[in-house]
């Protein structure tokens, strides 16, 4: 196990590296930094020229690429433009954990303009996989338990709606509902916008109820194919042998379906969770755009939208990094919950 | 094997499952054998939910083509500031938008743009995946390596985010284009293009491993020792045997792709106005979301009632090309 564990890890480096590199040329290729600098409009042909330097856009694509990784601080650049590389390296590089420094929020390092967000995000998408899990799970066994019957047609369709639904739509159409009609009948709204009210401050009351509509709309989305899945898992599950065994051995049917059916049932579970745990990091792009949460997605948003590179940069490699980290972990899960699996 | 059990299939010869006595008595009112289209339409055509599908994509289709029989672009893109924010009414079902443009009109020339765009971009994943998947699974050895891990890489960043950067600096790169007497803004040839080639790599792991599998099979083996030339193995021996998983992913990457113009559109970074499609009319929309509900509404049941149709359509296929693979 621990050799696999070992293997996976030396595979996800060059993983890691081509990532990096198709990303670094792509946002080299699209993005100026100059032409925007961070909402600040740069006119003068001598600015341009010397924020180029200073950002070290004037050396050659692979040079760019070293330094963003390794950093250059063993190295002197020309900053003054006559030719004589005079001025010492300051940056570290990704691999010894600097990713710069961001040119919006001027100078603030990559790192901390990323982590003031993170958490936010990560609070969202917990507890909206949590609210998926738990849901789907209850509407899972129950339709695999009552097979074809009305409630589990009618949880098919709502799950096929759900499974093509844009997450924009069922954002907007909640917003719609349960807050501005909610409001003209004089019944208690919900927050459409934020993480609390400025007036009140951030409590946990306020954050809570402003992560209603949020948590709702990815739910919806995501909790269709998931109960779908554990249905399905399960009706295999429950034609096995064993459960014949244990159903006419006498045991109630709530232990045959809780005990020995569920918990052979959730194993491919892991799988799903494990591979969306990440992507749900930042898949909430839009969600957080419309409910206007401070999370990652809206900092990688505004951060595009003004050429801000090394944070985009930062996000990307961070999101990178996550899925290859949890695509790891989950393998190694799955291997240790299914004895059946034996990794050589 | 599913064919025998059921009473509207004929029992021929072909299943395989007539031992014994019964061969000559079968043999003498034995149909000829039905081709792969046939038996695909009579698996197909008992999957209800697809049925439905395909009719209410069909009424879709007819939608967008037929209305732009009746409604003239211009009439689309005709703005009135005295009418801005109007709501539904009989000259104006749908209502008007923030610049006073009919929605109704505009749902049926945004349709048409993207219903184009979900197909070419589809048609644009289809081939980068079938070249790129193809060359791996055939080749093997050093050029599969390459190919796969570029597109382990590709699988490793999430799809939108590639989007949202590329589109964003790309997206004004095409002037406008003239086809057909129509104009259309050069960022849906942008759009279609970046979805296209942002969404090959699930579609090239999946012809990899049809290849994988196929080439080791004794007639390709047979075509080899014939002198076949590699191309010709590749694309008329091995390549049709691979058809069915990629119609079905080419079907469900329209749905994909219509979603992802939405999304981007959305957001602002898509297709550029004047050119309509159902993403771009609901950007914004959701500062008008006290005041204005059908500027989010119709254009939005419209993405979910097309990519509703569409997963049932490849539901279906799915079935019905490949019954043995059931889905989740």
């Amino acid at each position: 196990m621990t050799r696999y564990i070992i293997r996976r890890i030396l595979q996800a480096i060059p993983l890691l590296f081509i990532i990096s590199c198709v990303l670094f040329i792509l946002m080299n290729k699209a993005v100026d930094p100059i032409a925007t600098m961070g909402g600040r409009t740069v006119t003068r042909a001598a600015d341009r020229e010397r924020l180029t330097r200073q950002l070290g856009l004037d050396k050659p694509l692979y040079m760019q690429y070293v330094y963003w990784l390794v950093g250059n601080d063993w190295t002197n650049t020309d900053m003054d433009g006559d030719g004589v590389a005079e001025t010492p390296g300051i940056r570290h590089g990704v691999l010894r954990g600097d990713f710069g420094t961001s040119l919006v929020n001027r100078g603030t390092p990559v790192l901390q303009v990323i982590w003031e967000r993170l958490p936010n995000t990560i609070l969202l998408m917990v507890t909206a996989e949590f609210v998926i899990i738990v849901g789907a799970l209850l509407v899972g066994i129950y339709s695999a338990l009552r097979q074809y019957s009305l409630m589990d047609n009618i949880v098919t369709g709502i799950s096929f709606v759900g499974y093509s639904m844009p997450i924009f739509f069922i954002a907007l159409a909640s917003m719609y509902i349960f807050s501005v009609n909610f409001k003209r009948w004089g019944l208690p709204s919900l927050p459409t916008v934020g993480m609390f009210d400025p007036k009140v401050g951030e409590t946990w009351g306020q954050v809570a109820i402003h992560m209603v509509l949020p948590v709702f709309s990815i739910s919806f989305i995501s909790f269709a194919a998931y109960s779908r899945y554990i249905r399905s898992t399960m009706l295999e599950v429950l034609n096995q042998d064993y459960i014949r065994t244990a159903k006419s051995k006498g045991l109630p049917r709530r232990e045959v379906v809780f005990v020995h059916a569920l918990k052979n049932a959730a194993l491919p579970i892991v799988t799903i969770v494990g591979l969306d745990l990440p992507l749900l990091l930042g898949g909430a792009v839009v969600t957080e755009r419309i409910f206007a949460w401070p999370g990652m997605g809206r900092l990688f948003l505004d951060h595009v939208e003004r050429g801000d590179t090394p944070v985009v940069m930062g996000i990307l490699m961070l999101i990178a990094v996550a899925v290859v980290v949890f695509q790891i972990i989950t393998d190694v899960t799955y291997a240790w919950l299914d004895p059946r699996i034996r990794y050589e | 094997m599913t064919t025998t059990t059921d009473p509207n299939f004929p029992i021929t010869g072909r299943t395989g499952s007539s031992g014994g006595t019964g061969i000559s008595a079968i043999a003498e009112v034995e149909p000829p054998p039905l081709s792969l289209s046939q038996l695909t339409w009579r698996r197909f055509r008992r999957h209800r939910m697809a049925i439905f599908g395909t009719i209410m994509l069909i009424l879709l289709i007819a939608y967008t083509f037929g209305g732009a029989l009746i409604i003239s672009e211009d009439y689309a893109n005709f703005t009135d500031m005295g009418l801005r924010l109007n709501g539904p009414s009989i000259a104006h079902p749908f209502g008007t938008d923030t610049v006073g443009r009919d929605i109704l009109a505009r749902t049926i020339y945004g349709g048409e743009i993207s219903l184009l765009i979900g197909l070419t971009a589809a048609f644009v994943e289809v081939l980068v995946g079938i070249l790129i998947g193809s060359m791996a699974g055939y080749y093997g050895g050093w050029i599969d390596s390459i190919l796969m891990r570029f597109t382990e890489a590709m699988l490793n960043i999430p799809q939108i985010f590639l989007l949202i950067v590329i589109s964003k600096f790309f997206g004004n790169l095409m002037p406008d284009i003239s086809f057909l007497g129509r104009t259309y803004s050069g960022s849906v040839v942008v759009i279609i293009l970046i979805i296209g080639l942002t969404s090959w790599p699930y579609l090239a792991r999946i012809v990899r491993a049809e290849f994988l599998s196929i080439k080791e099979r004794e007639f390709i083996l047979a075509a080899r020792a014939t002198g076949t030339r590699t191309r010709e193995i590749i694309f008329r021996h091995i390549l049709p045997n691979c058809i069915a998983p990629i119609v079905v992913s080419a079907t469900l990457g329209v749905a994909s792709a219509i979603t992802l113009e939405a999304y981007i559109s959305f957001l602002g970074l898509g297709v550029r106005p004047p050119t309509a499609t159902w993403g771009n009319m609901l950007e914004g929309a959701y500062n008008y979301l006290e005041s204005a509900y059908w500027l989010w509404l119709f254009p939005g049941l419209l993405i979910v009632l097309i990519v509703l149709s569409i997963n049932f359509l490849g539901d279906g296929l799915r079935d019905a090309l490949d019954p043995r693979s059931r889905t989740v």
